[in-house]
């Protein structure tokens, strides 16, 4: 096997990123809740102490606020820290140090000091996670300047993202599906960067653009497939960064296109989607009609059942009906296919 | 140790100490013009701890502050031409105008940064510590926060953070009573400040009557404790503020606390008592300066311009 079709898997190529910024800058280092436990943070950190000692990788109090405000502290001294939450739900407790701080810091000082952290928070789903292992708040943080929001969804990306988010000067908020991390994908082994504020069109289409956030990419790529049995030539868009976020790719698929839908990995009111229909709006400006739809979280709290979680969220199916009646069809006349989402089948908890 | 019987030990904190009075009083005269347009939380009383404290500092070391920081900048060696400037929005301040009165902080003077939202700026000087510690520098800490800012959980979370990592970081809290206008006591069960700190297994030490040299010489020996690889040091600096939590203005028409109280702090005043320590030539050649500096720093901030509306857009990303 040659370098360039390697395979490995999300979590790897998280933990990979880690490492190789951690051997070659010694002011890189991680935080939080279990990263230096036998799991390892489903083995995106793991060993990270034996390799680089107990400074460099170190288990924390129950304490986001503070340690949040610690990270930010070393961040302006010169350090680069990567606080882990196994959680992203545990990122509220961390809003105050994020949004007052972190986001601030280089503005109220005009440039004199920077924050350069990466905050890693990983969405739970499947297995009754429940209403509050389950939240995905990229939207909460792209609304305020100052901070970076990217949600990969490729193990390439992984890697290529967590690099770039360590070299970054700002705080960067990288959002992790667990649903993710056993994905394999070909990802090279010398270090990259992905530069952020550059979406990827996964896969090329006429009919439809399709963007997906973070898990509901791997859903709208099943979509796809489901779309081209009824003759349905769908474009999949991975915005890959939300802040800053690539309209301009997105707007020249939906010109081609004429119809956006977007399925995203949260709820929809005031989320990612609203912004970026907005974004294509007012630079369309009635220039040419499209249409927009959205899919994404019911609007309730998420809840554990594995019944009522199944209607909770988007699937291939409902991303392919959503399509199939923006290109103006009847959705009592398809009946898709069963397509079962494996990493959320073969999931079997216990977190 | 401080002397109060050495008249250079003297004139040297009255110099500092009647600089971040007299600014202090400038902005108070200045306030109605509108000049400042912006929250201004007054040290005014308060003087001592900073002084007291940072007399104590090296240049390498550094300090987080409060919202009411005018004192702590001053006292850290902060340039008064850019302070004016910056509580005047103009683009010879440290922040081209961005921050104000509220978030002073100037990384050439060692005073990182300050937040308006109480407690948030303790954790980041922990982080600083810690920051120090892992690169074996020779530097340390120094955080000032009210005695409101030990209600917030962060506080907490704080304390216990540095102690069992053993940072190279001074606690100092100022106690002045009142958090806007909530006496502490309808906030604790018991004001037991130091206990806590205790608790965490932070050496803490309580000092009372804003006394100046009291505060220099307990300063002095945390920071040797601190040298000596001991960990964190607590301070409790009882103090007082004169002026109204913010604004310019005095506030015994509030009623919120006694008339009684607020004199006999007046009474014990530790810029007057340093006054009184010097004979009056060394007295007027420090304060003769000192208010030419200020009239040039105020002169200084009138000509700077405003910035131009495309500034707003620099440094939000680094």
């Amino acid at each position: 096997m040659s370098i360039s079709d390697r395979s490995i898997s999300y979590a790897t190529a998280l933990y990979e990123a880690t490492h190789q910024e951690m051997s070659r800058d010694p002011s890189v280092f991680v935080y939080g809740l279990g990263v230096d436990d036998a799991k390892g943070m489903y083995g995106s950190t793991m060993a990270l102490h034996r390799d680089f000692g107990p400074e460099r990788c170190f288990d924390t109090p129950l304490a986001e606020d503070a340690m949040t405000g610690v990270g930010i502290g070393a961040a302006i001294a010169g350090m680069r820290p990567i606080h882990v939450h196994q959680r992203m739900d545990f990122l509220l407790l961390c809003m105050n140090q994020l949004v007052n701080m972190a986001a601030k810091m280089g503005y109220m000082t005009d440039g004199a000091v920077k924050v350069p952290m990466v905050i890693r928070g990983i969405i739970g789903r499947s297995w009754g996670q429940g209403a509050q292992h389950s939240q995905a708040l990229h939207s909460f943080f792209m609304h305020v300047p100052g901070i970076r929001v990217v949600a990969p969804t490729t193990p390439y990306d992984a890697k290529g993202c967590m690099i770039a988010a360590i070299r970054d000067n700002n705080p960067v908020v990288f959002m992790e599906h667990r649903m993710l991390y056993n994905n394999q994908g070909i990802v090279p082994e010398e270090p990259f960067e992905v530069p952020f504020g550059q979406a990827r069109i996964l896969s090329e289409g006429d009919d439809i653009t399709i963007l997906g956030i973070s898990h509901m990419v791997v859903e709208a790529l099943r979509a796809k497939h489901l779309l081209e049995k009824v003759g349905i030539d769908a474009e999949v868009i991975d915005p890959v960064s939300l802040a800053p976020l690539d309209i301009d790719t997105i707007l020249r698929s939906v010109e081609k296109t004429g119809r956006l839908l977007i399925v995203d990995t949260s709820w929809l009111h005031c989320g990612a989607s609203a912004e970026i229909i907005a974004q294509i709006y007012e630079r369309q400006q009635g220039s040419r009609h499209f249409l927009a739809r959205r899919l994404g979280y019911q609007e309730t709290p998420c809840p554990t059942t594995r019944s009522l979680e199944n209607v909770y969220y988007p699937s291939a199916k409902s991303i392919a009906l959503r399509a199939y009646e923006m290109m103006g069809n009847d959705v009592a006349s398809w009946v898709p296919d069963e397509v079962e989402a494996v990493e959320i089948a073969e999931f079997k908890g216990p977190f | 140790m401080v002397n109060p019987d050495n008249v250079a030990d003297v004139a040297a904190l009255y110099e500092r100490i009647y600089l971040i009075r007299r600014v202090e009083e400038e902005i108070i005269r200045i306030y109605p013009t509108d000049k400042v347009k912006s929250p201004v939380h007054l040290s005014i009383g308060q003087e001592s701890v900073s002084v007291g404290v940072c007399s104590n500092l090296r240049s390498q070391d550094i300090v987080y502050a409060t919202y009411r920081g005018h004192a702590a900048y001053l006292a850290k060696g902060g340039n008064l031409n850019k302070m004016f400037a910056e509580l005047y929005g103009k683009v010879g301040g440290f922040a081209s105008g961005k921050a104000g009165s509220m978030h002073l902080g100037d990384i050439d003077a060692g005073m990182i940064g300050t937040s308006a939202i109480v407690s948030t700026s303790i954790p980041l000087a922990v982080g600083n510590a810690l920051a120090m510690r892992m690169q074996g520098r020779d530097v340390v800490t120094v955080v000032f926060f009210g005695e409101g800012a030990t209600d917030e959980g962060v506080y907490h979370e704080s304390l216990n953070f540095a102690s069992l990592k053993k940072l190279p970081i001074l606690f100092v809290c100022e106690n002045n009573f009142y958090a806007i206008y909530s006496h502490v006591r309808d906030r604790m069960p018991d004001a037991n400040i130091c206990e806590r700190a205790n608790a965490y297994r932070i050496p803490a030490k309580k000092i009372e009557g804003g006394d100046i040299f009291a505060i220099c010489n307990a300063a002095r020996d945390s920071l040797a404790a601190i040298n000596a690889g001991e960990g964190p040091q607590f301070l409790e600096c009882m103090t007082y503020r004169w002026r109204d939590h913010v604004g310019p203005g005095e506030d015994r028409h509030i009623e919120y606390r006694p008339d009684s109280e607020l004199d006999r702090w007046i009474k014990d005043d530790q810029v007057a008592r340093l006054a009184g320590m010097l004979d009056a030539a060394t007295r007027d050649k420090i304060e003769s300066s000192t208010n030419s500096r200020i009239a040039a720093a105020e002169t200084a901030a009138e000509e700077s311009p405003f910035p131009d509306p495309e500034i707003m857009y620099t440094n939000v990303y680094q």
